[in-house]
Parts: structure tokens; sequence; C-alpha cells
């Protein structure tokens, strides 16, 4: 979950990948496109990830070949070993396949190295994400990654990796690896030709209410003998500020951190000319919120909107 | 909804002074519960939802767009709007998700979906067809003509007793020759050999307008011209044919469906039409990658034939029958399949 300090539409967003989704409905919804070094720490997850299940298998593979030989049972004829060979061959080439399709065709659309660095697959145009789209950007991963750097570890097994083979399957490698970079909602060959993106997964908590009326216990206990709306602040008084003014005092609120609440006390309070509310500092901040975010929500029902103090 | 809507509740919303704080506690339950919702979802916990809640997925998302657009031209509340964000966001990810599972998914695919792929190409398969035509017929051609040729056309590594100017006998000994290796190798060799190669990277290369992709298809069917010319040049054309049907009828068709995926994406890139370059490009790309989906299962199939079924049958006859009834099933499969579903 977010903190709840994390507030603002695109706080904390880098600009240069904060995007506009229009839903099916005309709503028009912020993404961020996810970064590059998140595409890679999930590729990477993803690989390690792959790596550990292949290991697994093959792992499992062998004892069961062991327990199977300690059982004395007549031993299986070389044909039928080559059999299962290739049926593990096959195997591993849909296996690597079917990791991808499952998880990114699930409802979160993330395989685990995704999941980890929050980050989805979605469809670029707003629509509907296909089944056809994911198979489609997986696929290409093929082309793009595994397959070229089968050729080259086959070739260079089998000693027919020449130079130029080498070469050629690196720069082969190298170029779709850094295709990403070179384009700015950072797509990958396989995200181009599926009509897909990549985005960050959202998730932000619901916060309180802020300034909701009813100030902490012990503030009241200690000024109980204070009047409910002691603080009321002229037109004039609230006129000060603009909407960037209202949300930083709301983080302020929303931490609730007790040196900075006193620090911005003070400040508001030499602006519009009033003394620093020594000790009472929450039940100030919170009445000018009200009493501002009033004063600006009004104007803002009638098409005026004051950004900051400058405007 | 808020099954109670206690006067806790009521009060709550009696107390706040902003007009814009009670329209949050007014639907404050029902982003709760679209909330839990689409965290079950996300989990995978589809099953446990209750009927009601999953019916009412649809209408939550459509209040909830209308909450996020009330709030954001009446609050001022950054973190209920950024909290409202966030959660159309997740709602709409999930109410225009994917909608099959992978095993629906590979059903559907196999079961029709492949072969629609396949027939929505047929222009880029005519295409291609020709260019391979063409290319077979150039390099019999050109050898014919001259046999210095067949060593520019035919990779040296290949070439081994099979040049211009070999004996009946030797050629014969490559097409009914005791297996040398046995199956494994031949298909561990077979799958990252020359042609599987030739097919992906017909696909891949279709990106440069579909240039690349058509030299391709014409330089390797040149090098299939030259080596049937030196078969044929010693009356061994019907052996031949028959010892490359075996595994090359789904071979030959698997490059050809490569190729013309290449091709469609290609045709996309350089004849977009009325749409934007990229919508074309992932239109056509989706179609073309079904189609590599299925190139590469038929790559396993040929890899298994020329690992297995080659070294075992020996007679012209029986590997024509296999081939060409391999090749009919292909395209009974891909032209004549088309079930009801659309």
């Amino acid at each position: 979950m977010a903190r709840k300090g994390e507030i603002g539409r695109t706080h904390g967003v880098d600009p240069k990948l904060a995007r506009v989704l229009v839903t099916p409905e005309g709503v028009a919804l912020d993404v961020a496109v996810a970064s590059a070094g998140a595409r890679i720490g999930a590729l990477f997850i993803d690989l390690t990830a792959l790596f550990g299940l292949f290991l697994g298998f093959v792992l499992s593979i062998v004892l069961l070949v062991e327990a199977y030989r300690r059982t004395g049972l007549p031993g299986v004829s070389d044909g039928f070993t080559n059999f299962l060979v290739v049926l593990f061959i096959i195997g591993l080439f849909l296996a690597r396949n079917a990791y991808f399709l499952y998880f990114e065709l699930g409802d979160r659309a993330a395989t685990w190295g995704k999941r980890a660095l929050r980050i989805r697959v979605a469809s670029r145009d707003g629509g509907r994400l296909t089944a056809d789209a994911v198979i489609a950007r997986n696929l290409i991963r093929d082309i793009e990654m595994f397959l070229p750097l089968m050729f080259m570890t086959s070739g260079g097994i089998q000693g027919t990796l020449g130079n130029f083979g080498a070469w050629a399957g690196t720069i082969w490698v190298g170029v779709f690896l850094l295709f990403p970079l070179f384009n700015r909602d950072r797509l990958r060959c396989g995200d181009l030709i599926a009509g897909t993106w990549v985005v960050e997964a959202p998730r932000a908590a619901l916060g309180e209410v802020v300034a909701n009326g009813k100030t902490t216990p012990s503030m009241l206990d200690r000024a109980s003998n204070l009047a409910e709306d002691r603080y009321r602040f002229s037109d004039a008084e609230l006129a000060v500020y603009g909407e960037y003014e209202l949300q930083m005092l709301e983080r302020v609120l929303r931490t609730a951190k007790p040196d900075a609440m006193v620090t911005v006390a003070a400040t508001i309070a030499t602006k519009i000319g009033w003394s620093a509310p020594d000790g009472d500092d929450q039940p100030f901040l919170e009445a000018y919120y009200t009493q501002l975010r009033a004063r600006l929500e009004r104007g803002m029902r009638f098409g005026k909107r004051r950004a900051d103090k400058h405007s | 909804m808020n099954a109670a809507p206690a006067s806790a509740g009521e009060q709550a919303v009696a107390a706040a002074v902003l007009r814009s704080d009670r329209f949050r506690l007014e639907r404050e339950g029902d982003w709760v519960r679209i909330e839990a919702i689409i965290t079950a979802m996300e989990k995978g916990r589809v099953q446990r939802l209750s009927d009601d809640d999953v019916l009412a997925l649809p209408v939550l998302y459509r209040n909830l767009l209308s909450s996020l657009s009330i709030a954001r031209e009446s609050s001022l509340d950054a973190g209920l709007i950024a909290y409202l964000e966030s959660l159309t966001l997740r709602a709409y990810f999930l109410v225009y998700g994917t909608r099959t599972t992978f095993g629906a998914w590979c059903r559907s695919f196999f079961g029709g979906g492949l072969s629609r792929a396949v027939r929505a190409i047929w222009v880029d398969l005519l295409i291609a067809l020709a260019f391979m035509v063409v290319g077979a017929l150039v390099g019999y051609a050109l050898v014919a003509a001259d046999q210095d040729w067949f060593s520019r056309l035919v990779p040296t590594q290949f070439a081994d007793v099979r040049v211009p100017g070999a004996s009946r006998e030797a050629l014969e000994s490559t097409l009914f020759g005791e297996a040398r290796s046995d199956g494994l190798e031949v298909f561990a060799a077979y799958l990252f050999s020359n042609n599987a190669q030739v097919a992906i990277l017909a696909f891949a290369l279709g990106f440069a307008l579909g240039v690349p992709t058509v030299l391709l298809l014409i330089y390797n069917m040149a090098s299939l011209g030259a080596m049937l010319w030196v078969f044929a040049s010693r009356g061994l054309t019907l052996e031949f044919v028959g010892w490359l049907s075996i595994h090359g009828t789904t071979e030959l068709l698997a490059i050809l469906l490569a190729g013309a995926a290449g091709l469609h994406v290609g045709r996309a890139l350089g004849f977009p039409g009325a749409r934007s370059h990229m919508a074309a490009l992932s239109g056509a790309g989706r179609t073309a990658a079904q189609v590599m989906a299925g190139v590469i299962v038929m790559l396993i199939c040929a890899g298994l034939l020329e690992g297995f079924a080659r070294q075992l049958v020996q007679s012209t006859t029986l590997r024509y029958a296999i081939g060409y009834g391999v090749l009919t099933a292909w395209l009974l499969y891909f032209f004549a399949l088309r079930p009801r579903r659309s």
C-alpha cells in the first residue's frame, strides 16, 4: 500500500513516463509507463525463476530415474530413452512460453518478476487486453532473445558457430534488448507488434477524511476550555493560498508529524498576521485546511480554479 | 449497499463540514466493496466471491468512474483523488482484462484460431508461395546453365558428396543409407538447424517491409532447386523428392507460413491504409504471431519426422505417402476446418 503521505495525482511519477489512457467509457486515467530499470529487473527475476523451475524439474527427474534404478526393474530401451529426451526438449521450449503466457493471461497480467516490481501488461489503445496480444508479445520475446541465444549455444557446442555467427547473434540480441530505451513508451519489439505496453500497477490506500471535525481527544482534553470554532478565518486570510498549498497542507496533516505541524502553523500564522497557535497547532491547521478547501471548492464549482499562491 | 447504513455513517455524513467530504462519505461504502472484489480477483480468489459481488462489478465500476469524474471536478482532497485514480485503474484492468485462461486459449487456438489466422493472411501466403517457386526454379535453372553456381547457392557444410558430377551410387547412398546417427541427435540438431532458423528469420525480418523475407525465401529455395538439379541430373528426381517430402512438406509449409507472416507484417508497415502505422502494425502482428505459434508447432513436427520417420522409412512409395499424407492433413486443418464459432 502506498504511504498515506504520497498524495497528488501524479506525485512521484517521472513526468517523461506519465501517460493518459482513455477507457472505452471515455474517462481519461493517468498511467505511468514502467521504467526501463523495472523492466530489466522483472526480466531478471523471471529468468531466475525459470532457471529455478528448470533446476527443480531436472532434479526431480534425476531422483525419479535413480529411484527407478534401485527398484531393479528391467531397464528401458535406448529408443525409449531417446524418445523421452525428445519430449524433454520440446517440453522445455513449451514450458518457457507457458510460464509467460499463463501469468500474463491471468487477472494481474504480470509474471512473478513483474508482480515483484509492481508493473503489468496493458493494451495500448485502452481497449481490452486480448489473449492474441499476449501471445504475440511473448512469441516475439522468443525471437528477440531466447532463440538466438539457443542457436548460439548449440552452435558453440557443435563447433559450427563461426565468428560471423557469434557477432551477428550478439548484435541481434543487443539491438532487441536495447530497443525499449529508444522509444518514449519503453516498448519492446513484442509490445510494438502486439499493441501492448507495460505500465505500473497502481495501488493506493484510502486515507481518512482530513480534518473530519473530530480533533484528537488529547488535544481536546488539554484545550477543553476552548471553543469548537475558535479559529475563524476571514476571506482575505484564506485568499493568500491556492490548491498547491492546500495539498501540501493536506500532506502535512496526513503524515501528522508534530514538528512539521508547528513549523507550518507558524508559517501560516505569520503570513496572515496571526500569532502562532502555541501548542494547538493541529486544530489550527485543520480549521485552516477545512476553510481554505471550502473556499477553493466553492470557487471550483463556479469554474474558478487557483493553482497556487502566485496565480 | 452498506448493509448497515447505521447511524454512525449518517452521523459522519452530517458532521462533515465540506460538501466534497459528504460526497465521499456517502459513496465510500461502494468503493470499499469494489476494492475488496478487485483485491480478491487480483489474488486469483474469484471462486470465493459471492455471485452478488461478481454481478455487481460492472455497475460498481461505472459508479466508480462517475465518482472519479465528480471528485476531479469538485474535490480538492488529493489523497482521495489519488485513491480513486488508482482504484479506477485497477478496476479498469480487471473489467477490460483478458477474458480467457491459458487452457481455454489453447483449446480455442488449436480448435480453429490458428486456422483462422492462417486463412486471414492468404494473400501473403500466395505471394510467399510465388517467391518460393520462383526461387526453386531459378536455382535449378542457374545450376543447369552453369555448374559453378552450385557452390554459391548451397552452403558448403551441406554438400558433402552431393555436388554436381557425383556418381549416381554416391547420391543414392545419401538417400537410402543406413541410419548413421540416432533419431534424437538428428532431432536435436534439426531444431537448431538451418531451416528452423530460416523460418524464424523470415518472420522476424518482415519488419524491414518484407524485403529481406522475400530474399531469404528465394535464396533458401534456390539452394533446394540447385540440389534438385544434382539429383535430377543422375535420374534420381523421384527418389530425392521422396526423401525430401517425408519431413519437407511440413517444413516447407512452415517456412511458407513464416514467410507469409513476415510479409503480412511488412505489408502492414509499408501500406497501413487508413490506420496509423502503429495500429496497422499491431493488427497485423497479432495475426502473424498466431501463425508463428503454429509454425513452431509445425517445426517440432518436422523435427520428429526427420529424426525418426525418415530413418525408419526406406521405401520411396511410403515416403511419398507419409509426406503428402501429412501435407494433406495440414492443409485440411488450415483451410477446411471451420468451426461455427468465430
